[in-house]
């Protein structure tokens, strides 16, 4: 008996899904990122609308300022649905955890200069409760936006940030005692060095523009935050204490570097959208960098002294060569 | 001019890495097979690291090829930024 081996090619009947097919152009193999994103929101079927707002629909496109003809425009540079999501952070975190493995192991901590540590802890650990605010905030744009191409990175971003102020708890707990945690918690509610930070994270929460929430807080108060303290402030505390604490807000630095790459691409893509779009991104974005900018100020003269002015220039500057990139005129 | 070719498994990474190839290559050739995809170009092929990080939506390393790569054909010119296949010395 003979036997012939040959290779059978089986034609798939269709390569993605019909509604994947009408966005991409045609019946060809879409990414997972894309066929985890488009045309998710839920759009009919809700025969009520919700009690506690009956001006709009439960998902409702005009619940922001900011027009958009297709809401599933913005794209994340990242490609980000839940697998890529988990499995990007899960890699990142285990860095981290290795980081705070070795510090702890070595000592470091115990090691620490105590200038150097009162001054780590007191500009760091408070801003648990700004990351708490930006988680917050995040939540509240996934659940009012509408489109799931700006609502699932929405989600992630909220996410990050409990576990940015989960990884400042940490540190808190590395270099001091969880009586630190209750003395920043004081000087976040009363010191009036954080009043006006509080006050404008205050303020994001009770914004009714999703989309201004957006500007707010993951352009605007992350866009000066970030640099300010993961970058100038830690290289201040590596020059005068060495790098142990800059080992411990690696994930901060990184994220923060792969997350702008999102919010960029999504503002650039809003204010591309059209003339209107542009003058009221561009007019939310001047009034909350330059209120970011007043709250951060004696932040940045405590943790950076004589420094502090000149710095706040380079990181606005930093800031408003970024907003042109991503279509805003400022 | 002789065909430089390249193959590779198919998966969710080596898509973004073909589609990266056909739109540097525009004369490229695809054959698409059960569990493989074999591009022809001839002449010569480039394959850019920023074009398939551009698709892919993060960073990527050329080497990381190799994991889904079956088999290619052509003398090979690589430096971190691209891959160079071609018949000239």
């Amino acid at each position: 008996m003979q036997i012939d081996l040959r290779t059978v090619s089986i034609k798939p009947l269709r390569q993605t899904f019909d509604h994947i097919a009408a966005r991409i152009g045609g019946d060809k193999p879409a990414s997972r990122y894309q066929e985890g994103t488009l045309c998710l929101q839920a759009e009919s079927n809700f025969h009520y609308r919700p009690l506690w707002d009956p001006a709009h629909q439960i998902f409702d496109r005009t619940r922001t300022q900011v027009k958009m003809k297709d809401w599933y425009a913005f794209k994340d540079p990242r490609q980000f649905y839940y697998g890529t999501y988990t499995i990007a952070r899960a890699r990142m975190q285990e860095t981290t955890e290795a980081d705070f493995d070795f510090v702890g192991q070595r000592g470091l901590a115990a090691a620490y200069p105590d200038a150097a540590r009162t001054l780590a802890l007191e500009v760091l650990l408070p801003l648990r409760h700004v990351a708490w605010g930006a988680n917050m905030n995040n939540s509240s744009i996934c659940a009012y936006g509408y489109g799931t191409a700006i609502t699932q990175p929405a989600l992630y971003q909220a996410m990050d940030q409990l576990g940015i102020a989960q990884y400042l708890t940490r540190v808190g707990l590395l270099f001091a005692d969880p009586a630190a945690l209750d003395a920043a918690k004081a000087a976040w509610m009363s010191d009036p060095m954080w009043q006006e930070l509080r006050r404008y994270v205050e303020d994001t929460f009770v914004l009714t523009d999703w989309f201004e929430q957006f500007v707010a807080q993951n352009l605007a108060l992350d866009g000066l935050l970030y640099p300010l303290v993961y970058s100038y402030f830690d290289d201040a505390l590596t020059a005068a204490a060495g790098p142990t604490i800059s080992i411990l807000l690696r994930f901060q630095a990184e994220w923060f570097a792969e997350s702008s790459r999102w919010v960029d691409a999504t503002i650039k893509t809003a204010a591309s959208e059209g003339d209107d779009n542009r003058a009221l991104l561009s007019d939310w974005t001047s009034r909350w960098r330059d209120r970011a900018a007043a709250a951060l100020a004696p932040l940045a003269r405590h943790a950076l002294g004589d420094k502090a002015a000149s710095v706040m220039e380079e990181i606005a500057e930093q800031f408003n060569s970024r907003a042109a990139k991503s279509a805003l005129s400022l | 001019m002789s065909n430089v070719f390249i193959a590779f498994q198919r998966n969710e990474e080596t898509r973004c890495i073909i589609d990266a190839i056909l739109q540097d290559n525009p004369n490229a050739i695809v054959n698409e097979q059960p569990a493989m995809v074999k591009i022809d170009v001839p002449g010569s092929m480039t394959i850019k690291r920023a074009t398939i990080e551009e698709k892919m939506g993060r960073s990527f390393d050329l080497q990381e090829m190799q994991i889904h790569l079956i088999t290619l054909s052509g003398y090979i010119d690589e430096t971190d930024e691209e891959f160079n296949l071609s018949w000239k010395h």
